[in-house]
């Protein structure tokens, strides 16, 4: 690492990290966080999902911004393509889950990150979905993730960063580990 | 009855700090429920052999007689250790006594036993870190037709019934089990979550020797930003043997235990998997590897690299590229699983409000919340090597220090 240049600064506010992870071991219950989306249909296979507050350390909170993402699926599969196809978000929700890790752990050990690109594909095969296939999942067989940093580190550095950005990542554990998904109609 | 301290538990912990109150002449009992080394005579498996070798058993007063400092204590060789030890340093060690309850009283604790109640201003906590299985909310639902137990409960391969096995668990224990149900010819799976791979032997030299020598096994508590972390690992993937083998994943993969991820949950008789068994590789092997290098600089640094073994690297732990993330509990594949996931104490009979909401007693370097207890033998309690046999005495050092100035100050006041 260079020692004689500016301190290292990713954009994180470690301090701040610590401090919540020192006053949250002493205070759990305010630990506890509910994510929230809700979902509209357009038309077609077209929807658009919401996502406007959340709560956590005890209380209710609005995002900055009403943010919006359009869902559709491609014309290979007679939609009109409107969004990106939901198991798209699903990896741009993993690939920006552990890239705000790496980041995070980088900054924690001090290691000055100058780019970081990661590239996602995840295999499936759409015989799942279709229900020709009942031996098939409907989900991804495999994701794979690469990434290409750029840092002040030697590769056995970066690659302990990456390693430790996943076990930390909720997203990674929402895909690695079953989760109990209940689903009501009103 | 009366005395300064009660030290409870006689095994090498708790005889450690027996030998340097006496060094005080502080006047204390130890309190045993079995007899000295009780842990170890009834609650390991019948191969378990210490996973440091001979001569890394230094405690205050004693070490190793023998000739053969390089070899790996079996159980008897263990219990006879700690036996000779408590004799040799005239431990007051009251055996047979089982305590039923430490409560606060007007100056210090009541500890009561089934053999009478005894009076101390300071109390000792050495009954050891591994009392009881830690084993997860999820084998509430191990289907009725799988036999299942705990480490604990294990002593050989003969007590399985024939057929599939999986083991929970890569820590010390779960490989060391792993591989020894494996080669008694029932095929075992092991599920593998976050583990410590080193290898037995490095440049010729024991791993435990190296991690001795360049103070790794020295780094004190209080370096840790989160000791908690790092309290909380499980024991690295080693075994006492004489031909000095390696436990890793890879040498289980060798002999044909097959690995899958971590035990997630089982729904509807179905086992499943984490697909984060390639980051676990990663994680535990960069450790290694971290360890290696540290070792390297440290033999460059004091003019070993002539007399020693030049140095490399392990092959990365192999797994299969599309490891299960399913195993059916009732085709009849597993028959039995057993738990290896780890240990916590048992302090039932702790009526002092110093434990935390994981039941952990509170504590700081093992000098405990409430004045005037302290806590031996667990875990990375004030250095890395706190949970070995060579740690006790430097904590018993340390805390008995502590001890005796507690004494001092509050006899004065």
């Amino acid at each position: 690492m260079d020692t004689a240049t500016a301190p290292v600064d990713n954009g994180v506010n470690v301090d701040a990290l610590l401090e919540a992870r020192e006053a949250l071991s002493e205070a759990p219950e305010a630990a506890q966080f509910k994510w929230r989306a809700t979902c509209e249909w357009v038309n077609g296979t077209h929807s658009r999902s919401n996502v406007e507050g959340f709560f956590g350390l005890g209380e209710e909170h609005q995002h900055k911004t009403n943010f919006t993402f359009e869902a559709d699926h491609p014309e290979v599969f007679a939609s009109e393509d409107h969004g990106a196809t939901p198991v798209e978000l699903v990896l741009a929700g993993l690939a920006s889950c552990l890239t705000a890790g790496v980041a995070s752990v980088a900054q924690m050990r001090e290691i000055q990150l100058r780019s970081v690109t990661a590239t996602l594909e995840g295999g499936m095969d759409i015989q799942g979905i279709l229900g020709i296939d009942s031996d098939v999942r409907n989900g991804f067989d495999g994701i794979k993730v690469t990434y290409d940093i750029d840092a002040d580190a030697t590769p056995d550095e970066i690659r302990a960063v990456v390693a430790q950005s996943q076990k930390r990542s909720a997203v990674y554990d929402v895909i690695t580990n079953p989760t109990n998904v209940t689903v009501e109609v009103k | 009855m009366r005395a300064a301290s009660v030290i409870i538990g006689a095994g090498h912990a708790g005889l450690a700090m027996s030998r340097c109150l006496s060094d005080r002449s502080i006047n204390h009992v130890v309190l045993e429920r079995g007899e000295v080394a009780n842990s170890w005579r009834t609650e390991r498996w019948d191969s378990l052999r210490l996973l440091t070798p001979n001569w890394q058993s230094r405690l205050p007063g004693f070490g190793y007689e023998g000739e053969n400092p390089d070899g790996y204590r079996d159980m008897a060789e263990t219990i006879a250790f700690i036996e000779r030890y408590a004799e040799v340093i005239s431990a007051p060690v009251e055996m047979h006594t089982t305590v039923t309850s430490v409560r606060s009283a007007d100056a210090g604790y009541e500890v009561t036993t089934d053999r009478g109640v005894w009076n101390a201003r300071t109390v000792v906590i050495a009954s050891g870190a591994c009392n009881l299985p830690s084993v997860p909310a999820l084998a509430a639902s191990v289907p009725a037709g799988i036999k299942t137990l705990a480490a604990l409960e294990y002593r050989n391969p003969d007590q399985l019934d024939e057929g599939g096995v999986m083991v929970v668990g890569a820590s010390a224990t779960g490989t060391q089990i792993a591989g020894e149900v494996q080669r008694s010819g029932r095929p075992v799976t092991i599920s593998v979550g976050e583990h410590v791979r080193v290898p037995r032997v490095y440049r010729g030299l024991d791993i435990k020797w190296w991690m001795d020598r360049c103070g790794v096994l020295n780094e004190h508590y209080t370096e840790f930003d989160n000791v908690e972390r790092v309290r909380n690992l499980p024991s690295p993937q080693l075994a006492g043997s004489d031909d000095r083998r390696t436990v890793d994943l890879n040498s289980l993969t060798d002999i044909g235990v097959r690995l899958i991820g971590r035990l997630a949950g089982i729904n509807e008789g179905n086992a499943q998997f984490s697909g984060s068994l390639p980051n676990q590789c990663a994680l535990s092997d960069l450790k290694m590897n971290r360890l290696l290098d540290r070792i390297d600089e440290w033999a460059t640094e004091n003019g070993l690299d002539e007399s020693v073994e030049s140095p490399h690297r392990f092959e990365p732990t192999r797994f299969e590229t599309s490891p299960p993330l399913g195993l059916s509990l009732t085709s009849g594949e597993i028959g039995t699983i057993i738990w290896a996931t780890g240990f916590r104490p048992d302090y039932s009979w702790l009526d002092v409000p110093v434990l935390d909401r994981k039941g952990r007693i509170r504590h700081d370097g093992g000098v405990a919340e409430t004045p005037g207890m302290y806590l031996m033998g667990i875990p990375f309690l004030r250095r890395r090597k706190s949970s070995l046999i060579d740690g006790a005495g430097d904590d018993a050092r340390d805390l008995s220090a502590h001890l005796a100035s507690f004494l001092d100050e509050t006899s004065r006041g």
